[in-house]
């Protein structure tokens, strides 16, 4: 028996929403999530018809449903793709590569897909500065999110995008707010958002348009769509406490439908009622000797630290180009 | 029995029972899950039987 129908035409509902009340068929639960995709990129004024839009795909279901959805709302859309060069035992960067570029093919095959190898670039994987840095207590996700984020905001802001689009959904950030929040975190409760303006030279605008939607919704959007994404855990992600928030935060949401949105949507109502006080705004940034990016602190931002001996930072210092 | 598959695990579960219930019978997590029968994506209100095969996907990343 088929369960429930489509509210909107009576016919078959492949999901059901309980938070909202709402099952839909393939095409009007597609057709849902770009018309809420187009709303929340209007209602948190994330960028314009105009903006060149740069979406940071991972190859992933989030990225590359962010992707398909922008495309298919009509906005100038290029991918990004980084090669971090995780293996893990089951080539997880190599395959995640194959997942973006085979999006393209199958889908956008006149979408502009910029990639950059960090070890081709770095002379090292990530893997490997972690090891050499002795960051992360023997896993490299500090070094990685470091390393994603500088390079993230390099390109975007050198090769002149209005704005840097991420996948993350509504379960990304109730996991990261729901840290903060156990960790009474204000300033960086502060900044979570779903826009984050560049309100200082060298940062790049970036935004968060699927920021309200549950992860099981940009699964079945990617489902749907038929998009084959790297359904493989990064191999070092295990154990990770952002994974045990958010499965905190399902048990919750089991019980209780909507306890995610609504934990979300009152922390950005608080937000707007200036319940955060934000010591950011008056922290005195600096352009980092090396590359130039603004950093807290006088002399070299944490990424250019990464590379501080001589070897590596002649490495750093010759990036120029190594582009596409 | 329903032949249920995820990730490289297996289970037979008697029917007739609804997808949620079945998730929840293999000790998963609904909010988690999505069900693909057939290759198509179903509604966890969908009653399935004793000669239906299903695949259940996790829908967490991210680390």
């Amino acid at each position: 028996m088929p369960g429930m129908r489509c509210r909107k035409c009576g016919g078959l509902a492949v999901i059901n929403m309980r938070q909202h009340r709402l099952a839909l068929c393939e095409e009007h639960f597609v057709e849902w999530m770009r018309a809420n995709t187009q709303r929340f990129i209007e209602k948190y004024r994330m960028f314009g018809p105009d903006d060149r839009v740069l979406v940071a795909v991972s190859g992933g279901k989030d990225s590359l449903g962010l992707w398909d959805i922008l495309l298919a709302l009509g906005y100038k859309a290029d991918g990004l793709y980084l090669g971090l060069g995780i293996d893990g035992g089951i080539d997880y960067s190599d395959h995640s590569r194959v997942c973006a570029e085979k999006f393209v093919r199958d889908f956008w095959p006149d979408a502009r897909l910029h990639t950059l190898d960090i070890t081709g670039t770095y002379g090292e994987s990530i893997p490997e500065v972690a090891r050499r840095t002795h960051r992360g207590r023997g896993k490299p996700c500090s070094v990685c999110g470091l390393i994603k984020r500088h390079e993230m905001n390099r390109i975007a802001y050198e090769l002149g995008y209005d704005v840097l689009a991420t996948g993350h959904n509504l379960d990304d950030e109730a996991a990261v707010l729901w840290g903060n929040t156990l960790h009474w975190q204000v300033d960086y409760l502060a900044r979570q958002s779903p826009v984050l303006p560049a309100d200082r030279p060298g940062f790049a605008r970036k935004v968060k348009p699927l920021c309200r939607f549950y992860e099981r919704e940009t699964a079945a959007y990617a489902l749907v769509r038929g998009i084959d994404y790297i359904y493989d855990e990064c191999p070092f992600s295990v154990g990770a406490t952002s994974l045990y928030y958010k499965d905190l935060l399902n048990q919750m949401e089991k019980d209780r439908p909507g306890a995610k949105l609504d934990f979300y949507l009152s922390f950005l109502r608080a937000k707007e009622q200036r319940l955060f006080a934000s010591a950011g705004d008056s922290i005195e940034l600096h352009a980092c000797e090396r590359c130039g990016q603004p950093t807290t602190a006088p002399g070299l931002c944490a990424f250019c630290r990464l590379w501080e001996d001589e070897s590596a930072s002649q490495r750093v210092s010759e990036i120029d180009g190594s582009l596409f | 029995m329903i032949k249920v598959t995820y990730r490289d695990k297996k289970w037979e579960v008697p029917g007739r029972v609804t997808v949620r219930d079945l998730i929840l019978k293999v000790g998963l997590n609904p909010e988690t899950i999505l069900a693909v029968k057939d290759s198509k994506l179903i509604n966890d209100a969908t009653v399935l039987g004793d000669e239906d095969e299903i695949k259940l996907i996790a829908v967490i990343s991210g680390g």
